[in-house]
C-alpha cells in the first residue's frame, strides 16, 4: 500500500556528492572560494615580496620615533619640530577629531532648522530651503571647501586693515577679529586653581607677560560641575513628573532648573578666576587669544553646510513619515502646535531620523580628510601627507591612516547604534 | 415641531440668499499672500528675513552676471574692460574652456573624438534609461557604446575594443548554451570562451597595431570635466555587478563567503575615499606585478570601483532584506535552485527597490571623483586649482571658475536625481 520513496541510503559517500548533493555542495563552494582568496592574496603578497622598492626598505614602523622635523600650524597639545612622527600623527588625529566634532554639531543644528523650515507654511522660506538643499547636495564638497577657503582668504580683511586711527575693519565687540588668516577669538584661562602652567618661554617677545596661570586641568573641575548640574536637573524633573502623576499638576521647575544650571558654574568660574586673553594687534598681526585658522574655518563651515543639506532631507523625511493622524489626534487632545511637535511628532520622527544621522556623522568624519586640500593639519595632512613624503614609508603610513579612520568609524557607529537601540520601538 | 416656530418666531426667511462673493482679503493674490507669507507674525518675520536674504544674494549676483564681460585674454585686460563696474570676468571661461573640459594635455586636434563620444552618450544611454518606452533591441547600442567610446577617447587599433566586445559576446553565447546543464558549468564555459577570445584578440592586436588605427592618447593626458565623467561612468558601471555579488555574498549562508564580504564592505565603508586614492597612488603598485604597466588612471579606477561597490552592496542588501520572506520561500517551493531563484525572482524585485539608493550612490560617487585632484590628477577641480589659477594671465580670478564648476556638477547631479525620482514613480507598479 505505501509507496514511500526509498529513504536515502546512509551508506557510500561518493565524490560526486560534493557537487550534486545540497548537503555537501556548500563545503565545495566554500573550499573553492577559500582557495581562490588565498591564491589572490598570495599573488598580491608575492608581488610585494618581489617588488624592488619594498624589498629594499622592508616594513618597519620604527620611523614613528624619529623627529618629525616639520611644523604644525594648529597644536592642541605641545609640539615642536623635534617631536616624533608619532606625536605629529597624534596631533593630526586630535585636529581631525576637533573639526569632525565641530562640524557634526553645527551640521545637526543647520540640518534640523533647514529640514523643519522646508516644511514650513511659508512659501518663500520653503523655496529658499529647497534651493539651499539642492544646491549643496548636488555640488561636490571639495568644491565647497575650496570656495569657502577662497572667500575667507580673499574677502575677509587683512590684519593690517585693523590698524590706524580710522581702520577699515574693527574687531567684533572689541574682542574677536575676523581676518583673512582666520578668526582671532579670546582665550579663557584661570588665575586661581589647581596646578600651574610650566614656565614656558614665550614664542616671541611680543607675547603677553606670563602670569600666574592655573593649568588646564581646571577645565576638568568645570566639566565635573556641569555634569553634576545635569544630574541634579534630571532629578528635579523626575520629581516633577512624579508629582504630576500623583496630583495631576506639574510643579514649575523652570527657575529651579535654570538656577541649577547657572549658579554652580558661575560660582566655580569666579572662584577659579576666569580671565579672557583678548587678541591684540601688535606689529603686523594679532597676538594672543586663540587663532582659528581659515583652513579650519573653511573645512568646518563647508562640511557643516554640505552635510546640513543632507541632514535636512533626513529630518524632513522623518517628520513626513509620521502620519497625519498623530498630529490631528494630538491637536484633538488640545495640545498647542509647539507641544504637538515636541511631545508627539519629534519623539516618533527621531527614531526614523537617527540611523541616517549616524551615517551622516560618519560621512563628516571621513570627509574631514579633505583637509589636505586647504592645508589643515589633520591626520591625513600629517601622517598621510608630510610624514609619508618625508620618510617614504607609504605602506606603513597608509595602513595606520586607514586603521585610525576604521577604528573611529566602527566606534562611532557602535555607540550610535547602541543609542539607536535604546530609542527604537520595543517590538516583540 | 418645526411648524410651532411659525407662530413663535417673528421672521422666517423663505428664499435662499444669493451667494455673495468672498471678502476681498479671502480671494486671489491677497489670500495667497496671507496664507503663504503672512499667516502669523512669526511667519511674517520669516518672510521679511527671507526677502532680505534674497535681496542680498541677488544684488550681488545680478550685476556680476549682467555687467560681466566675455572679452579679453587676461585678468588685466578684463579689468580694463570692466572699469570696476562689479561685473564678472567670464573671459577666462571662454579662453580656458577646452582646458576645463579636456585638461591641458589632450591634443587639440583630437578633441573632436571625446566630443563625439560625449554626444554619442546621449544616443547610447536612453535605451538603458527609458527601457519601458523603447524596443529592447536598442540596448545593443548601449552595449556597443563603452567599446566605441574607449576607442574614440584613447585611440589605438580598433582590434582591442573589438575583441574585448567579442569576448563578452562569446562568453554570453557559451553561457547561454551550457547554462541548461547547470549554472556553474555555464559560468565556467562563458568565462573560458571570453578569456580565449581576449587572448586571441590580444595576440592579433599586438600583431596588427596599425589596423583601423586612431592616434593613441595616453591616459595621463585625460583631464578636465572629461576625466570626472570618465571616472564616474566607468566606476559606477563596473561597481554595479561587484556590488550585486557582494550583497549576495553578505546574505549567503556560507560562512567563508559571508565573512569575506562583511569584512570587505565594512573596511571600505570605514575609510575615507582619499586614503583609497593614496593607496592607488603610492601603495597599489607594490602589490601588482613589477613588470605590468598599470597607469595611474587605471589604478584609480580600480580603487574607486572597489569603494563604490561596497556602498552599492549595502544599498542592494537593503533591497534584498526588504523583500518579503514569502518571495524566497515561493522560489524554493517552485524547486528553483539558488541561481535561478536569484535571477528570476529575487534580484529583479530587489534591484527595483534599490534603484533610488543606487542612484544616490552614483551621484555621490560622481561628486567624489573630484577627489582625484588631491593626488595630482587634473580633473575639473585640479585644472582650476593648478594650471589656471597658477597661470600669470589668470591668477587672482576665482568666482567665475568656481561658478562654472558648480554649474557643471549641478547640472549632471541634479539631472540624475530628477531622473531617479521619475523612474521611481514609473516603477511604482505595486498597490500601496
Amino acid at each position: 500500500m505505501t509507496t514511500l520513496s526509498d529513504p536515502p541510503r546512509a551508506d557510500g559517500f561518493r565524490l560526486s556528492l560534493l557537487v550534486r548533493d545540497k548537503r555537501y555542495r556548500s563545503y565545495t563552494f566554500q573550499a573553492i572560494a577559500l582557495i581562490a582568496l588565498i591564491l589572490f592574496f598570495g599573488w598580491l603578497a608575492s608581488n610585494a615580496i618581489r617588488n624592488p622598492v619594498l624589498r629594499q626598505a622592508g616594513i618597519d614602523f620604527g620611523f614613528l620615533a624619529d623627529p618629525a622635523g616639520y611644523d604644525i600650524n594648529q597644536q592642541p597639545i605641545p609640539y615642536t619640530s623635534q617631536s616624533s612622527h608619532l606625536r605629529a600623527a597624534f596631533i593630526g588625529a586630535i585636529n581631525t577629531l576637533i573639526v569632525a566634532f565641530l562640524a557634526c554639531a553645527t551640521a545637526t543644528v543647520l540640518g534640523v532648522i533647514a529640514g523643519v523650515l522646508r516644511l514650513s507654511n511659508n512659501w518663500i522660506v520653503r523655496k529658499l530651503m529647497a534651493i539651499y538643499v539642492e544646491m549643496f547636495r548636488n555640488i561636490p564638497v571639495l568644491i565647497w571647501i575650496l570656495i569657502i577657503f577662497t572667500i575667507s582668504a580673499n574677502v575677509f580683511p587683512q590684519p593690517s586693515a585693523f590698524r590706524g586711527d580710522n581702520p577699515e575693519a574693527s574687531p567684533i565687540f572689541g574682542v574677536a577679529a575676523i581676518t583673512n588668516r582666520g578668526f582671532y577669538l579670546p582665550r579663557p584661562y584661570f588665575t586661581n586653581g589647581i596646578g600651574a602652567v610650566a614656565d614656558e618661554v614665550p614664542a616671541d617677545a611680543a607675547a603677553p607677560v606670563a602670569q600666574e596661570v592655573a593649568s588646564n586641568a581646571n577645565w576638568l573641575i568645570v566639566l565635573a560641575v556641569l555634569v553634576t548640574s545635569f544630574f541634579a536637573v534630571r532629578a528635579v524633573n523626575a520629581w516633577a513628573t512624579k508629582r504630576q502623576n500623583a496630583t495631576g499638576v506639574r510643579p514649575t521647575t523652570l527657575w529651579v532648573n535654570l538656577g541649577l544650571w547657572f549658579v554652580p558654574i558661575v560660582v566655580t568660574l569666579v572662584i577659579l578666576g576666569l580671565r579672557w586673553e583678548v587678541p591684540e594687534l601688535r606689529g603686523f598681526n594679532f597676538q594672543g587669544g586663540i587663532l582659528a585658522r581659515n583652513s579650519l574655518i573653511a573645512l568646518w563651515f563647508a562640511l557643516s553646510v554640505y552635510t546640513g543639506a543632507f541632514i535636512a532631507e533626513n529630518v524632513r523625511a522623518g517628520i513626513l513619515a509620521i502620519s497625519r493622524g498623530q498630529t490631528e489626534a494630538a491637536a484633538a487632545l488640545g495640545l498647542r502646535p509647539g507641544r504637538v511637535m515636541s511631545l508627539v511628532v519629534l519623539p516618533q520622527a527621531l527614531r526614523i531620523i537617527i540611523p541616517p544621522l549616524i551615517s551622516q556623522y560618519l560621512n563628516i568624519t571621513k570627509n574631514t580628510s579633505l583637509a589636505i586640500a586647504v592645508g589643515y593639519m589633520d591626520l591625513t595632512g600629517t601622517l598621510g601627507g608630510i610624514t609619508l613624503n618625508q620618510t617614504g614609508r607609504a605602506l606603513e603610513c597608509i595602513l595606520l591612516l586607514m586603521a585610525f579612520y576604521l577604528v573611529f568609524s566602527l566606534v562611532i557607529s557602535a555607540v550610535m547604534n547602541a543609542y539607536n537601540a535604546s530609542v527604537a520601538l520595543k517590538e516583540r | 415641531m418645526s411648524d410651532t416656530h411659525a407662530e413663535s418666531v417673528a421672521f422666517v426667511r423663505e428664499s435662499v440668499i444669493p451667494p455673495a462673493p468672498p471678502p476681498a482679503r479671502e480671494t486671489g493674490a491677497v489670500r495667497w499672500l496671507r496664507e503663504n507669507l503672512f499667516a502669523t507674525w512669526f511667519n511674517a518675520i520669516l518672510t521679511l528675513v527671507a526677502l532680505y536674504v534674497l535681496w542680498v544674494l541677488l544684488s550681488g549676483l545680478v550685476p556680476w552676471v549682467v555687467n560681466g564681460t566675455w572679452q579679453g585674454s587676461s585678468l588685466a585686460e578684463c579689468r580694463e574692460i570692466l572699469q570696476g563696474n562689479g561685473g564678472g570676468c567670464f573671459s577666462v571661461l571662454r579662453e580656458r574652456w577646452p582646458q576645463l573640459l579636456f585638461g591641458f594635455q589632450y591634443p587639440d586636434y583630437l578633441r573632436w573624438r571625446p566630443v563625439l563620444a560625449f554626444f554619442l552618450l546621449f544616443v547610447a544611454v536612453p535605451p538603458a534609461l527609458f527601457i519601458m518606452f523603447l524596443p529592447r533591441w536598442t540596448l545593443i547600442v548601449t552595449a556597443i557604446y563603452p567599446f566605441l567610446a574607449y576607442w574614440l577617447i584613447w585611440g589605438g587599433t580598433i582590434l582591442t575594443p573589438l575583441f574585448a566586445a567579442l569576448g563578452f559576446l562569446a562568453g554570453y553565447l557559451a553561457f547561454s548554451i551550457v547554462e541548461r546543464r547547470g549554472f556553474v558549468l555555464g559560468l565556467a564555459a562563458g568565462l573560458l570562451a571570453a578569456v580565449a577570445v581576449w587572448w586571441f584578440g590580444g595576440l592579433l592586436a599586438g600583431e596588427f597595431p596599425r589596423f583601423a588605427r586612431l592616434e593613441a592618447v595616453v591616459s595621463r593626458a585625460m583631464g578636465g570635466f572629461m576625466l570626472n565623467l570618465i571616472l564616474g561612468i566607468v566606476c559606477v558601471s563596473l561597481s554595479l555587478p561587484f556590488g550585486i555579488l557582494l550583497a549576495l555574498g553578505r546574505q549567503s549562508r556560507l560562512p567563508v563567503v559571508k565573512g569575506f564580504c562583511v569584512v570587505f564592505i565594512e573596511f571600505v565603508r570605514g575609510v575615507p575615499l582619499i586614503t583609497l586614492l593614496f593607496v592607488a597612488n603610492v601603495v597599489l603598485a607594490f602589490f601588482l606585478p613589477p613588470d605590468a604597466n598599470f597607469d595611474l588612471i587605471l589604478r584609480v579606477i580600480i580603487m574607486i570601483t572597489l569603494f563604490a561597490s561596497a556602498y552599492i552592496a549595502e544599498v542592494i542588501r537593503g533591497g534584498l532584506a526588504a523583500l518579503p520572506k514569502g518571495q524566497y520561500e515561493a522560489a524554493d517551493s517552485l524547486g528553483l535552485d539558488y541561481a535561478q531563484a536569484m535571477r528570476l525572482i529575487i534580484l529583479p524585485q530587489a534591484l527595483k527597490i534599490s534603484i533610488p539608493g543606487i542612484v544616490n550612490v552614483a551621484v555621490g560617487l560622481f561628486k567624489d571623483t573630484t577627489l582625484v585632484s588631491v593626488i595630482s590628477m587634473f580633473d575639473l577641480v585640479g585644472m582650476i586649482r593648478g594650471p589656471i589659477l597658477a597661470s600669470t594671465a589668470w591668477a587672482g580670478i576665482y568666482w567665475e571658475l568656481w561658478a562654472a564648476a558648480c554649474i557643471m556638477f549641478f547640472t549632471v547631479c541634479y539631472g540624475i536625481s530628477q531622473y531617479s525620482q521619475w523612474l521611481e514613480r514609473q516603477l511604482h507598479t505595486d498597490h500601496r
